[in-house]
């Protein structure tokens, strides 16, 4: 079968890390394949030089048997190669078919042909079956649909071989399912894609071979039907990966928080969280299924401290908390993963010894007087470090600079270090790959086993029914049931994810 | 490299290729740009007279530079050091033209506070906007520049102007004014440096190890990150403003108790402003501050020797623009080291 892509023996240093070290990647023509590996492995780095970005220390690249040297981008794609980035690089006030053609417009003279442009926009959507409508504003269009401007966009720049990067990242499980029947489309077409991802399932179900790749060294080399994803895992992770948590059954006694008719509102002043109530015992994880934008964060938020309620009450160790400042209430034992770690859960212009003390920067050991005390400050990083497994082992290195595993691992470690008798956790294993997330895992079930109670809200159906010890759906800011994840099946909880309520589900 | 080294390299280089770049202008107007340069040393540095000057011209621009760099360093961008200068000058004469009565070791203190808490009050008027109705505090430190300075001149042409031409008001009283260093011919080398350089070292110690300083510089890199973390946004954006309004008071206030002894019109003349281009040269580092605010005095000092010589001064406000640009895109500067390394790897 004829090559599209040979990468021999491709070196790339950066200062500091040998990010690729004499990889080899070959993608026949017509396949699905797909690059795994933890973050930081090199998949990244290995597809922008591929892609024209970043130029090989040394080593060959041939597209379609062809030896390319590329100077950048345009000329990756002159030789047919489009790249599908994470994050989309879309104009958000014009429309589909003006996204596709910027930067190659189709003219008549020297006017824009807008309709010539809507018209090819068409003919590629209807070909490859992608059904979006070239008059739409990026904007209105749900983010699946934004992923299929994305690959009409190297479609109609000629791409013959499309790179996907971590491409399911953000899209709902329905979203990927029409994204793969999508990509087996456009292999039935001839396209040759590459995928990226770290998510071991969705590789198994998309590929045709897979490339396992582990601290820029490729360790393997598979065909889909003669492997499985244990083996996958512990190529990426160079260890047995754990995917079960084991976990003896919760010790529940005291409520640690109670929640009375809490009413919020989000910044639109819109009702988000309608009359929620419910209790947390301790040393129990109570989860939160849902899917996103159902008062999740909003919940979450008036429990912190970050947004006052409506109405309603919190009452925390038998105390009422209600509207209490993020202060008073991590004085009180709350303690706070927030979903998004980079907005809330970091500086990222702070050393990591500055980061592990936010929340907690103005109490003892950390302080002497008005003055921080850093060198207590830098002696508890380090233990915490090395209990935590954070790398690299440098506490004076900028939040920034750690990847995000190891960012979320920041924040986890700083958060249970404070001793909290009530952790809200939100989607803490977001965007992280194996090994982070079974860590993580982990130590959230040992820190409830000390008798912590752990709120955790989180879109992963498998992470939550796995760790939970007790399950409520959200969905349009009211609880559809509360259930015991090991007495539901996962259609039941997709329906009470979809507005059935738990009651109706099984009284039929 | 590391970040330090970064943070101290690009502002050297910049002022290196700034006086290169602005020597192809002096060649393009037909001078010689060694003998303009020597002339410009030598007016900043050659004589004892010249040095003082230059420190009397550094003072306040130390001071004024920490403002900003402080405000900064919180995310708050102070465009009112110029009225917050003033408002800190205005009161301080006012106190300090009634304090004849007191010996200078209770007058000198208690002026520089009067003049510091008017600076911290005019300037809070900003933080406060901001905090409670989320005004941007560029607009309204702006605005607050035209009431210091239209309230100024009518307070100096009015209620406390004495005698003709420049509008003035009366001398200070003897016990509020500062010691000299030193009298070169009639020129009195003012001890506010003294206390500028202490300020410096205050605030670099407040921004580096203490409390307060976490909680304002983590307000400044992500006031999202600093609420979760507890940190109250809104008293700290009032305090960031009032320290950076106390420090422009200050330069004000040193002004009046070290050069002038009393309120002139013309104080300012938009030494606040300069304090916007010191902090970035200086990086927004107290100490990288003094540093700029030196070169800053003796460019201004030095061009008039080279006036003299045939060069117009104005080519300073080349060589200050060009080092500001260069720092602002410090990328330029540092790919032009990383490239040059690379070619001698190669």
């Amino acid at each position: 079968m004829e090559k599209a892509v040979e990468m021999i023996q491709i070196v790339k240093q950066f200062p500091g890390v040998l990010a690729n070290d004499h990889v080899d990647l070959i993608v026949l023509k017509g396949e699905i394949h797909s690059v795994v590996g933890e973050n930081g492995a090199g998949k990244t780095t290995l597809m922008n030089q591929l892609y024209g970005l970043l130029k090989p220390d040394s080593g060959e690249i041939r597209i379609f048997e062809q030896k390319v040297s590329f100077k950048g981008p345009r000329d990756a794609i002159a030789k047919g190669i489009g790249m599908v980035h994470q994050h989309f690089m879309l104009v958000n006030n014009l429309t589909v078919a003006e996204n596709v053609v910027l930067g190659s417009e189709t003219t008549r003279g020297i006017i824009f042909d807008l309709r010539e442009a809507q018209k090819r926009v068409d003919q590629l959507s209807r070909s490859y079956g992608l059904q979006v409508d070239p008059t739409a504003k990026i904007e209105d269009l749900p983010v699946g649909m934004q992923q299929r401007v994305e690959i009409i966009k190297t479609l109609y720049r000629g791409a013959e071989i499309l790179i996907l990067d971590e491409p399911t990242a953000v899209l709902t499980p329905q979203e990927t399912e029409e994204l793969f029947s999508v990509l087996k489309r456009l292999k039935e077409n001839g396209k040759t894609i590459i995928f990226i991802s770290h998510k071991l399932n969705e590789v198994m179900e998309i590929s045709d071979r897979i490339t396992v790749m582990r601290q820029g060294k490729v360790t393997g080399v598979l065909n889909k039907n003669e492997t499985d994803v244990r083996e996958i895992a512990r190529l990426m992770v160079g260890r047995e990966v754990v995917f079960t948590v084991q976990k003896p059954p919760a010790k529940s006694s005291d409520v640690v928080l109670r929640v009375e008719n809490l009413w919020v509102k989000d910044y639109r002043k819109l009702d988000m969280v309608k009359g929620i109530s419910f209790e947390i015992r301790k040393g129990e994880i109570y989860g939160i299924a849902g899917v996103a934008g159902n008062g999740q964060s909003e919940l979450v938020e008036a429990l912190t401290g970050l947004r006052k309620p409506e109405k309603g009450r919190v009452i925390l160790c038998g105390e009422d908390v209600t509207g209490k400042s993020v202060r008073e209430l991590r004085e009180k034992g709350m303690a706070h993963i927030p979903e998004d770690r980079h907005k809330y859960g970091l500086i990222l212009q702070y050393p990591a010894y500055y980061n592990m003390i936010l929340g907690r920067h103005y109490v003892q050991p950390f302080v002497k007087g008005d003055f921080l005390d850093h060198r207590k400050i830098q002696e508890f990083t380090k233990t915490i470090f090395s209990q935590f497994d954070v790398r690299p082992n440098n506490i004076k290195m900028l939040g920034m600079n750690f990847s995000g595993g190891n960012q979320q691992k920041l924040v986890v470690a700083r958060e249970m270090s404070a001793q909290p008798k009530l952790l809200v956790v939100s989607q803490p294993t977001r965007g992280l790959d194996v090994g982070a997330t079974e860590f993580i895992h982990k130590a959230l079930i040992q820190l409830r086993d000390t008798g912590v109670a752990i709120l955790l809200v989180s879109m992963e159906l498998d992470e939550i029914m796995s760790l939970s010890d007790r399950l409520a759906v959200m969905y349009s800011g009211q609880i559809m049931g509360e259930v015991d994840p090991k007495e539901v099946t996962v259609e039941e909880i997709g329906l009470m994810m979809a507005g059935h309520r738990f009651e109706d589900l099984r009284r039929v | 490299m590391n970040n330090r080294l970064w943070a101290f390299l690009v502002p050297i280089i910049s002022v290196i290729m700034a006086l290169l770049i602005s020597s192809v202008v002096i060649l393009l107007i037909g001078q010689d740009p060694i003998v303009a340069y020597a002339a410009l040393f030598k007016g900043a540095f050659g004589s004892k007279l010249a040095i003082a000057s230059v420190i009397i011209k550094t003072t306040p621009l130390i001071l004024t530079g920490l403002a900003v760099g402080f405000g900064f360093r919180a995310g708050l961008f102070n465009i009112g050091a110029e009225g917050q200068m003033v408002m800190g000058a205005m009161i301080a004469t006012a106190f300090a033209i009634n304090v004849a009565w007191m010996p200078a070791v209770l007058a000198i203190p208690l002026t520089m506070v009067v003049g510091m808490a008017a600076g911290a009050g005019y300037a809070a008027i900003a933080g406060v906007l901001k905090a409670k109705t989320g005004a941007h505090e560029v607009v309204t430190t702006i605005m607050l520049n035209w009431i210091a300075e239209y309230l100024s001149s009518y307070v100096v042409t009015v209620p406390m102007g004495v005698g003709f031409g420049t509008p003035k008001s009366p001398e200070i009283a003897n016990s509020a004014k500062l010691p000299p260093l030193m009298t070169v011919q009639a020129t009195e080398l003012t001890s506010g440096i003294i206390v500028a350089v202490i300020a410096a070292v205050v605030i670099y110690i407040v921004l580096e190890k203490t409390t307060k300083g976490y909680e304002l510089k983590g307000t400044g890199f992500n006031p999202y990150a600093a609420e979760y973390g507890g940190i109250k946004i809104s008293q700290n954006i009032v305090l960031a403003m009032a320290i950076s309004g106390a420090l422009s008071g200050l330069a004000g206030t040193l002004e009046v108790m070290g050069v002038h002894h009393r309120f002139l019109g013309t104080l300012s003349g938009g030494k606040g402003f300069d304090g916007i281009s010191i902090a970035l040269i200086g990086q927004n580092n107290p100490i990288g501050i003094i540093f700029a605010a030196l070169l800053m005095g003796s460019l201004r000092t030095g061009s008039n020797e080279m006036q003299f010589v045939g060069v117009p001064k104005h080519i300073i406000l080349i060589v200050q623009a060009i080092i500001i640009f260069l720092v602002a895109a410090d990328r330029i500067v540092r790919t032009i080291l990383i490239r040059k390394k690379r070619v001698k790897a190669s």
